[in-house]
């Protein structure tokens, strides 16, 4: 151990204590989806019908429109982390990689996005018609 | 970055014996993929749908639900196009929340043993199949006349 660059006196040192935050956050990620998958299969299922009126109404109210939000956080953190496994177990050339994991997180990250402020939208708004 | 061919390779798929809990660790996988992109692409579609308004919400469901009675034959074939993308998301969202469900129970340490978790494999394709039956059939018994 020196003390020379940063990296001069960090080698050596073992990990960082960072490895095992990829591994919990799937398992949290998971619970999540799988507290809030159960929550929208049944909450559609108890719907009375599944015309535009009855929906939209369902969605508009918090007690939807929450967990829903909740739900696509859980969801697309989840795909990141699980996608991101699997492309690095498959695609093994670095230009390759960095392109795939890139389009990874465009991917999750923008239709995150798009679908909270498709919910967000629809709950400030209130039901079009 | 050099690398060197004749390097020895570790024994790979190919010597080992399927079985299903080999099975169900590329099924997992797949299914994950399946989810993360047709199924949340569908999901994302529904709730544009929603919040947009009627028209857009009769659009998602004559292509996902049903086409209607005055549907066309390209609107037919889309239409069942979309019903087998359904039914192949709802299959790996069962498969892929069962075997998760599994995972979860292994990180406890539970389930190592040869059988058990022969056993438990198993048992995970089997509800997966069920679960998705069940489904198929309570919506086919609302809209296939349709």
């Amino acid at each position: 151990m020196g003390n020379g660059t940063g990296i001069g006196r960090v080698r050596g040192l073992g990990s960082a204590k960072h490895g095992s935050k990829h591994w919990i956050d799937q398992r949290l990620t998971a619970i999540g989806n799988l507290l809030l998958t159960s929550w929208l299969v049944f909450s559609v299922l108890v719907l009375p019908n599944f015309e535009h009126e009855t929906v939209a109404a369902w969605l508009a109210q918090p007690s939807a429109a929450v967990p829903m939000i909740l739900m696509l956080v859980s969801i697309f953190w989840h795909v990141r982390l699980g996608l991101q496994v699997l492309i690095e177990d498959y695609v093994h050339e670095d230009g390759n990689k960095f392109a795939a994991l890139t389009i990874l997180n465009f991917y999750v990250i923008g239709a995150a996005a798009f679908g909270i402020f498709m919910v967000a939208k629809h709950a400030f708004t209130g039901a079009p018609v | 970055m050099a690398k060197n061919p004749n390097r020895p390779l570790s024994p790979h798929l190919g010597v080992y014996k399927w079985g299903p809990h080999m099975a169900i660790s590329i099924f997992h996988r797949a299914t994950a993929f399946v989810l993360a992109t047709a199924g949340m692409l569908t999901l994302l579609w529904w709730l544009y749908s929603i919040a947009t308004g009627t028209e857009a919400y009769a659009l998602f469901q004559s292509y996902v639900v049903s086409a209607g009675p005055e549907a066309t034959a390209w609107q037919i074939v889309a239409n069942w196009f979309f019903r087998l993308v359904g039914l192949g998301v709802t299959w790996s969202f069962f498969q892929h929340a069962f075997s998760g469900i599994r995972h979860l129970l292994m990180d406890m340490g539970a389930g190592y043993e040869l059988t058990t978790n022969k056993t438990w494999s198993l048992l995970v394709f089997i509800a997966a199949l069920t679960a998705t039956g069940i489904t198929a059939l309570l919506i086919a018994s609302r809209y296939m006349g349709n």
